[in-house]
């Protein structure tokens, strides 16, 4: 029997043994059957195989009407901290948090950036500090996505700032529910507040809830980035499936507000977004096995770029119906919707995408200094103790 | 000859519009008011007209400054660096360009002596050029229609309303406090200047022009306030890029000022090189206006097109190089993002004025 059909086979005796009608039950069911994601190992939501074949599960799954886990509510839960469990955690860490992680029951944010820390992120200044078998952590993040909806949150924090800035990082998962925790709603140029402030004040995470060895946070956190821009610009997607296809829409619906100059800015948009959709494709199929690499950062590049001149030709497109917006309500959503919203908020929203995840001008220069191989600029900041950076 | 510059009475009358904008409008008490339901600074309203900012182009003997739509324009530049929200753009300049134009001196003393406030009632989308507003027709000697998308509503009394009568486009003037009158707020992407849907049923009119008249005079009004919105844009992208370049300065990261990246300086370079360009055109637009040159309509839609690509560009580059601050409502960059581009639809967008360029210059599609 090949592995597609055997899957497929598998696939339908989860359907048949469980109840759909049961959203979490049976999604815990197919957790345990492996069905998840197909390529992370047995035991752990999968069965060891390529990436890929996770389609056709999918497929059987969506034919049955199967309820799936809400991929859009829990992003950074599956493209960030699953992965980063997976390739440093321990055994007990990944058997205690990842199943809970893709059913959705428990919500994950990424405590990384910090008022002083975006872009150059090894500067983080969050101390976490030893106490008996476990840390004490105090400092500041922000702009964190979800913050309001999380269980948990990876974490990097400094615990030698003696050390250069990237060698006293370690890397942690907090739970979010610890009294040290505050979260803040920060509102956004859309409106709403789906990002936050979070203030740590000694809050405490025990030993077992550090990821990868003391001292070696940067590592860990290199890898949850480059799996975050593989999750932004990479995921699988018909052709029209990302904003093209909300543009498109638009112009075919309206007729009245065609012109030539539109029409072919359209196209333009809408060629370039298949090559880029193609492109990540190819990405997909030559990591199949593989960890993402730095090719990611090209997708996440095209992605922003073009999210951003498509959702600004839709509120041109629309002319008089473009100075309108739909709803400037601060809300705290648990999810960005660039389908069930309006053109104004995909224009504004969409001018987040090359910031979020890393900045489009910081992936240019990882494009140009790890994959071209050009020289790096001067970093006079590299083996000076973090203590002692000017700030 | 075409004057490109700024006369000393100009820099003048900039300095004096934008200290008195920098003492009352800041971007917290902006956001503070935008979302009440006066989005407009009466008090700053008539400061402006008090010293006579929102009169410069009307002539002495109707109240106004006797200067020109060139002074006008450094005014609305000063407003488009403040982002200030004030009708001046429906008032001062659209409404003022239509009752100037048809000879309504009693209302344009009115406006020009701060005793009222006015909009044309078109939709802010309308593009010089285009067909004259159907909406609203004269039935029976009353106005009745919708009018969708009218900027600068929120504290008019007077509405200068296109209306197709029996023998085609007149002119009309109406009281928004009369029976009929029905506006209706839009949530707006344009904070500062929100517009609003105008309701006309059975409504009292004065009529200003009739079917010799009516349609040359709205459309020197949207021709008069393309080539001011355009200032306004040039306005607006000065301060998105000396708010970028001040912040890049002090920002650190990587133990250094951000803007001492190559790749930030090059950006900013050439949008500083794109403004120079900007604003000769959007001068040479205000100067054809003011002198009546037969190239004003020329240089409107150029400059049109030209600036409102450029402001929309100049704010995005601003909220993207202020990283996560830029993505906030608390930091006024969004305030301009949101002007500029709705500007860019305002009065036609840079592909609508392209379009009504191509003829004017002989390059047919
Ligand atoms: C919508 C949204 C959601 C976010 N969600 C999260 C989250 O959930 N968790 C989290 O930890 N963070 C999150 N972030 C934060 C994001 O990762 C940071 O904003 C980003 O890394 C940039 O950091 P900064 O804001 O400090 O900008 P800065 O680093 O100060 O950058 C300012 C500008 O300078 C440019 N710049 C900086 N360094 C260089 C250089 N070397 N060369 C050229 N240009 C440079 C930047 O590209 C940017 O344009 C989110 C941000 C946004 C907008």
């Amino acid at each position: 029997m090949t592995t597609v059909d055997d899957l497929r086979e598998r696939t339908r005796a989860l359907l048949a043994e469980h109840d759909p009608g049961e959203a979490l039950a049976f999604l815990r069911a197919r957790f345990d059957a492996g069905l998840a994601w197909v390529h992370f190992p047995e035991g752990l939501g999968g069965l060891g195989l390529a990436r890929e074949l996770q389609s056709v599960v999918d497929a059987e799954l969506a034919a049955a009407g199967a309820p799936g886990n809400d991929p859009e509510k829990i992003g950074i839960g599956l493209g960030m901290a699953a992965p980063t469990i997976l390739a440093f955690g321990t055994d007990e860490q990944r058997k205690r948090l990842l199943r809970p992680l893709w059913t959705g029951e428990e919500v994950w944010c990424q405590l990384f950036s910090e008022p002083g820390a975006g872009s150059d992120l090894a500067a983080v200044g969050t101390r976490a500090v030893r106490d008996g078998d476990g840390w004490r952590v105090t400092g500041q993040k922000v702009w964190t996505s979800n913050a309001h909806s999380a269980k948990w949150a990876i974490l990097l924090a400094r615990t030698d700032p003696d050390l250069p800035k990237h060698a006293g990082l370690s890397y942690f998962v907090l739970d979010m529910t610890d009294p040290g925790v505050e979260v803040r709603p920060l509102r956004q140029i859309t409106g709403e507040a789906e990002f936050n402030e979070v203030f740590l004040t000694d809050a405490h995470i025990p030993d077992t809830l550090r990821l990868g060895e003391v001292g070696n946070g940067w590592r860990v956190a290199q890898a949850t980035l480059m799996n975050e821009r593989v999750a932004i610009g990479g995921r699988p997607i018909p052709r029209e499936g990302g904003m093209i296809g909300v543009v498109a829409g638009t112009w075919r619906a309206r007729p009245e507000s065609r012109t030539a100059e539109l029409h072919d800015r359209l196209l333009r948009g809408w060629v370039e977004s298949e090559a880029l959709r193609l492109a990540g494709m190819r990405l997909r199929q030559q990591l199949a096995v593989g960890a993402p690499g730095p090719e990611g950062s090209a997708m996440k590049l095209g992605f922003a770029r073009l999210a951003q001149e498509l959702s600004g030709l839709e509120v041109e497109l629309l002319a008089e119906d473009g100075l309108r917006y739909d709803d400037w309500t601060l809300r705290r959503p648990d999810r960005v919707e660039f389908t069930g919203r309006e053109a104004g908020y995909r224009y504004l929203r969409a001018k987040g995408n090359s910031i979020e995840g890393g900045t489009s001008e910081i992936l240019r220069n990882i494009i140009a200094e790890r994959i071209l191989g050009l020289p790096t600029e001067p970093r006079a900041d590299k083996d000076v103790p973090w203590k002692d950076l000017p700030r | 000859m075409t004057d490109l510059l700024y006369s000393d009475v100009e820099e003048d009358l900039r300095a004096s519009v934008r200290d008195l904008l920098a003492d009352r409008v800041d971007a917290a008490a902006i956001l503070a008011r935008c979302e009440t339901g006066e989005p407009h600074d009466r008090d700053t309203w008539r400061a402006l007209a008090e010293v006579g900012v929102t009169s410069l182009q009307v002539p002495e003997e109707l109240g106004g400054q006797g200067a020109s739509l060139r002074e006008t324009a450094v005014a609305q530049e000063e407003l488009g660096r403040a982002v200030a929200p004030v009708p001046f753009l429906g008032s001062a300049v659209l409404a003022t360009a239509a009752l100037l134009d048809c000879g309504a001196d009693d209302l344009t003393r009115a406006l020009a002596e701060g005793t009222a406030t006015a909009t044309l009632a078109v939709s802010l989308a309308t593009a010089p050029g285009a067909a004259f507003p159907s909406g609203v027709s004269v039935v029976g000697g009353r106005l009745g229609g919708v009018v969708r998308a009218v900027a600068d509503t929120s504290i008019a009394d007077l509405l200068v309303v296109p209306a197709i009568g029996d023998g085609g486009p007149e002119l009309h003037a109406v009281r928004v406090a009369d029976v009929g009158v029905t506006i209706t707020p839009s949530v707006s992407l344009d904070l500062t200047r929100p517009v609003a849907d105008v309701e006309l049923t059975g409504v009292a009119s004065e009529r200003l022009a009739g079917p010799d008249r009516a349609e040359s005079t709205v459309d020197n009004s949207l021709l008069v306030g393309a080539g001011m919105l355009a200032a306004e844009q040039v306005g607006l992208a000065e301060w998105c890029v000396q708010s970028t370049v001040d912040y890049l300065r002090e920002r650190h990261q990587f133990g250094r000022p951000v803007g001492s990246f190559q790749a930030l300086k090059h950006r900013l370079a050439d949008l500083w090189s794109s403004l120079v360009s900007a604003r000769a055109a959007s001068r040479y637009a205000a100067d054809t206006l003011a002198t009546g040159d037969p190239d004003a309509r020329i240089a409107v839609h150029l400059a049109a097109s030209f600036c409102s690509a450029l402001a929309v560009r100049a704010a995005e580059e601003c909220v993207q190089l202020h990283g996560g601050i830029g993505m906030t409502w608390e930091h006024p960059a969004h305030l301009y993002l949101k002007r500029a581009k709705a500007n860019e639809i305002a009065l036609g967008t840079p592909g609508t004025h392209r379009t009504r360029l191509a003829p004017l210059v002989d390059l047919p599609a």
